[in-house]
């Protein structure tokens, strides 16, 4: 075998991974595609004699690229082709949940007649209202909540929006607490929302099993918990088994009970936070309803809540008018306002309505039993040590001796995307995998092929990958100490 | 596949035999026993969705859609409607974009980030700041976002946030969250013929004060003259001065750092995305002073191992994942295609484009404010300034049976209150100007 390991020839080694290499359009040694500034830059004078505003309300000049669609067209489908989705290969992002998006969603939110403008009367946008109302309907019963609000345009929005229900609802019960308690192994989003409405933030270390430690939770909650926000199953993919304890500790304190959706996949039909005892939710319905992530976004998070939360929904919020005839926009009794400039991320919730009710029931079942196959069995594929289960929808290996980041950076050279890495910190050198149910036993078998090829590499040749993405490895702590975020910033230092 | 199996997932690629074999590998012999789901909490019941078909699904959305009424709409007060070339639709639906997510893994998404690079670019163009994030959700939560930063960068403790009387509701209501929770109270400074009124602004400012927000154009269209003044004022007591607009707006208004804006923020989504039910895109950029208390993604440009310059999400110790509580936002997912739409737009349009659209953008209201002060009945623009986009007319009539009158007609317009109309006119509806005239002349006086 040669020393350049990108030489080893994936693809047709017999080890059954794939083969990759990504586009990589360059026009010299220093850069790849140019900038759009770099292919042109056009100043035009702003102002004069035929400016419709005198010259103190305008600018002097503006200065961008000048470019024709032609060069437009070619210069973004480059780019296009040196970035990779879920339509190229295997997208086991853990906590993720990269689906197949439908595509038949996109041409559902295209139709002209949903594209209104949100103040418009409510007698005149009657079909928008009756989708929202569909979806919010849908969305109560699959969480086993009574009220759901879509305003939250992601799932960082849901968790303050119910965290601020949480608050108003203390409030209104004359009662002033300041904590939320959090689990170690949460996401991220879920401390800074909860500090986002002014909350302390308390920290719940795991148990040893993974899962919530039923002491330490006595110890955390008392009479100055707001909320309880946890994910089931957790990080780990593991289920709370506990949860109807933990449910009476947070509530016996007179706390509530908030459940992160991100994990909602492994559960469809099966389990719903609303008869768990959770209070309020969010649902990610990016990861679990199949809406594409877009490069980082547009998601949505809409927020359910059980009945007696619900006059403290964000405003407006949707409901059917007495005697049926049709839809109205309300707000809310005690309504926490507005966590979003309108009612949310409209092309993304109805991607949503159109997925869910596609699937039906049966579907939604059995995208989850899929998806917590399609975990069990990669696990049983794949040679890294899983310490912790039984998992569902996602579980967390261990790069053991190997740098997790690194095992990742040589996963790309066989043309997959790899896990979540260095999270939940309970594994040390984390792999959170969650192939989701769009992959087939071939594609599980890749996948699997190219976590053990990189687990029988040195770590020389991990430090040296990857090698057949458009960029090499990048250096970010370079790229962060010297911060360059504009072309502008790029003609000084670079 | 076929489109009537509805058995179930569709998009579940397995066949029962590749499911036996995938069981008997896990070592169970169904797909329940791999459920660790305590028999109390199960859910055993039907959740009551009847699956469909791809085909009666999307005749379903069809049909309950088009029961909103066929308006020809001239609606703005925050959501916009300009044109989208095809290009946007086109380029940005290509599936490595639109299925791919944030760039974790920088070396086999360089195309997306530099999009967005490009994107963060544009606005440094358009706002004069050195640093523009990749973005927040809408205009609201961005103005929100400045508030908790104002406090967080402020020497002096200020715990006062002063915004135009004339706001949008939507946004109000936004920030009075965001500022709740970071201990801030909001107040609203009162306006002059519907401009920053300086004299009162000057008034209400103290070294309490940690922000003072103004819009150009304003909620009502109105493009503000005395934006250094603000500017100077703010600074006088070390307050933040942040500034709403968009970069539509901003390719003809003043450059914002020439009227001494710290943080600019609004709706990037004006290009890119069109009418969406109040989608939006949150902008927001500022100084390099504030560079590692901006809140959300950021993207930088670096080196890879083979020299050649890349680009990767940087500064990633504000963020969530890694501050935890302590991070400068909550936001994860954000609105990272519809920056790539915005991008794909401005750049279809120029900088010849962009200052053509926002001329227009002050023609328009201009002309079709004469003409509907021409109607009895009828007096506009109601505040003498330059506008864009959209004014407000007075109507002798109350402005909701004026409202109603028009809409019969086929015509949306905002009825704010009283004897007040609000109208906007972009290159999309200034088609529909002589009918919405002939509509006003007939019902107004
Ligand atoms: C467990 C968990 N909670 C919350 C979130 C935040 O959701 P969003 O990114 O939609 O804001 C994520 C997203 O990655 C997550 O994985």
């Amino acid at each position: 075998m040669s020393d350049d390991p990108s030489e080893s020839d994936p693809g047709d080694d017999g080890s059954g991974t794939l083969g990759y290499q990504q586009a990589r359009w360059t026009d010299s040694d220093d850069r790849y595609e140019p900038l759009l500034s770099e292919k042109d830059t056009t100043e035009v004078a702003v102002g004069g004699d035929d400016s419709p505003l005198p010259d103190d309300l305008t600018r002097d000049s503006l200065e961008l690229p000048a470019l024709s669609e032609p060069e437009l067209a070619r210069h973004y489908t480059r780019l296009s082709q040196m970035n990779y989705g879920v339509e190229s290969g295997p997208f086991p992002l853990g906590s993720c949940t990269m689906k197949y998006n439908p595509k038949f969603t996109e041409d559902v939110a295209a139709l002209p007649d949903g594209a209104v403008h949100p103040d418009r009367p409510d007698d005149s946008v009657q079909g928008t209202l009756a989708v929202m109302a569909g979806l919010q309907d849908y969305l109560g019963r699959i969480g086993g909540m009574d009220a759901v609000t879509l305003q939250p345009p992601a799932g960082a929005a849901g968790e303050y929006a119910g965290i601020l229900i949480a608050k108003a609802y203390h409030e209104a019960n004359g009662e002033e607490r300041t904590e939320v308690v959090v689990p170690d192994s949460a996401h991220g989003t879920n401390f800074a929302s909860a500090a986002l409405a002014g909350y302390d933030v308390v920290e719940l270390p795991s148990a040893e099993d993974g899962r919530v430690d039923l002491d330490a939770l006595e110890a955390a909650v008392g009479e100055d918990t707001a909320a309880l926000m946890l994910t089931n199953p957790n990080t780990l993919g593991l289920f709370e088994r506990d949860i109807e304890e933990i449910a009476e500790v947070v509530h016996d304190a007179g706390g509530l009970l908030y459940y992160d959706g991100a994990n909602l996949n492994a559960l469809l039909g099966r389990a719903r936070p609303g008869d768990m005892g959770f209070d309020i939710m969010h649902y990610n319905v990016h990861k679990t309803f199949a809406t594409p992530h877009g490069g980082g976004g547009p998601g949505a998070g809409p927020v359910g809540v059980k009945s007696d939360l619900a006059p403290y929904l964000p405003s407006p919020h949707v409901r059917e008018r007495a005697g049926g005839s049709g839809y109205e926009r309300y707000e809310p009794e005690h309504s926490v306002g507005k966590v979003h400039g309108f009612e949310g991320n409209w092309l993304v919730l109805i991607k949503a309505y159109a997925y869910i009710a596609r699937l039906g029931d049966p579907g939604l079942a059995d995208a989850s039993a899929k998806a917590v196959l399609n975990a069990n069995y990669l696990a049983t594929q794949v040679d890294y040590e899983v310490p912790f289960g039984p998992f569902h929808h996602e579980f967390v290996a261990s790069a053991g001796e190997q740098d997790a980041a690194d095992v990742a950076k040589r996963m790309l050279d066989y043309g997959v995307h790899p896990p979540t890495t260095k999270w939940p910190e309970i594994v040390g050198e984390a792999l959170m995998t969650e192939p989701t149910e769009v992959e087939s036993k071939r594609t599980l078998d890749q996948l699997a092929a190219a976590f053990d090829a990189v687990a029988g590499e040195d770590d020389a040749t991990l430090d040296a990958a990857p090698h057949e993405t458009s960029a090499r490895r990048i250096d970010q702590v370079a790229a962060a100490r010297n911060p360059r975020l504009s072309w502008q910033a790029l003609d000084d230092g670079s | 596949m076929t489109d009537n199996d509805t058995r179930g997932s569709p998009y579940a690629p397995h066949t029962e035999a590749e499911t036996a074999t995938m069981l008997d590998a896990v070592g169970v012999d169904s797909e329940e026993a791999l459920f660790d789901i305590p028999e109390a909490v199960r859910f055993t019941d039907e959740l009551g969705i009847e699956p469909e078909s791809e085909r009666a699904v999307r005749r379903d959305i069809e049909r309950t859609l088009s029961r909103n009424d066929d308006l020809t709409e001239l609606l703005g007060r925050g959501h916009y409607d300009h044109y989208v070339p095809s290009l946007v639709d086109h380029l940005a639906d290509r599936s490595e974009f639109l299925t791919s997510y944030t760039q974790y893994q920088p070396e086999v998404a360089q195309g997306f980030l530099q999009a967005l690079f490009e994107y963060q670019s544009m606005l440094v163009e358009f706002t004069g700041l050195d640093v523009a994030n990749c973005s927040m959700y809408d205009a609201a939560t961005a103005l929100g976002e400045a508030a908790t930063l104002a406090q967080r960068v402020r020497s002096v403790s200020g715990d006062r946030v002063l915004v135009p009387a004339h706001l949008a509701a939507g946004r109000r209501a936004v920030l009075e969250n965001y500022a709740d929770g970071a201990g801030v109270t909001v107040e609203a400074y009162p306006m002059d013929d519907g401009a920053v009124d300086t004299d009162a602004l000057e008034g209400s400012m103290g070294e309490d004060v940690a922000m003072v927000y103004a819009e150009t154009p304003t909620v009502r269209g109105v493009i503000e003259e005395s934006l250094s003044a603000v500017g100077d004022l703010a600074a006088a007591q070390d307050a933040l001065f942040c500034l709403g607009s968009d970069p539509v707006a901003l390719a003809l208004l003043e450059e914002p750092a020439s009227v001494g804006a710290d943080v600019v923020i609004g709706d990037a989504s004006t290009l890119g995305l069109g009418r969406s039910y109040g989608m939006g895109l949150g902008m927001f950029a500022t100084h390099e002073d504030y560079l590692r208390q901006v809140p959300g993604r950021l993207v930088g440009a670096g080196e890879d191992e083979s020299g050649r310059r890349a680009y990767t999400l940087t500064l990633q110790t504000r963020e969530q994942h890694i501050r935890k509580e302590r991070a400068t936002s909550n936001i994860c997912t954000n609105q990272a295609w519809v920056a790539l739409r915005t991008a794909i737009h401005a750049a279809w349009l120029g900088p010849d484009g962009l200052v053509e659209l926002a001329e227009d953008c002050v023609r328009y209201p201009q002309d079709l404010a004469a003409r509907l002060d021409e109607i009895e009945g009828v007096q506009a623009p109601v505040h003498d300034r330059h506008h864009f986009r959209e004014f407000l007319a007075r109507t002798d009539q109350p402005a909701t049976a004026v409202a109603a009158d028009l809409r019969d007609r086929g015509y949306a317009v905002h009825d704010v209150g009283e004897h007040l109309l609000q109208v906007c006119v972009t290159e999309r509806t200034t088609a529909a100007v002589d009918g919405l005239v002939d509509a006003v002349a007939e019902v107004a006086p």
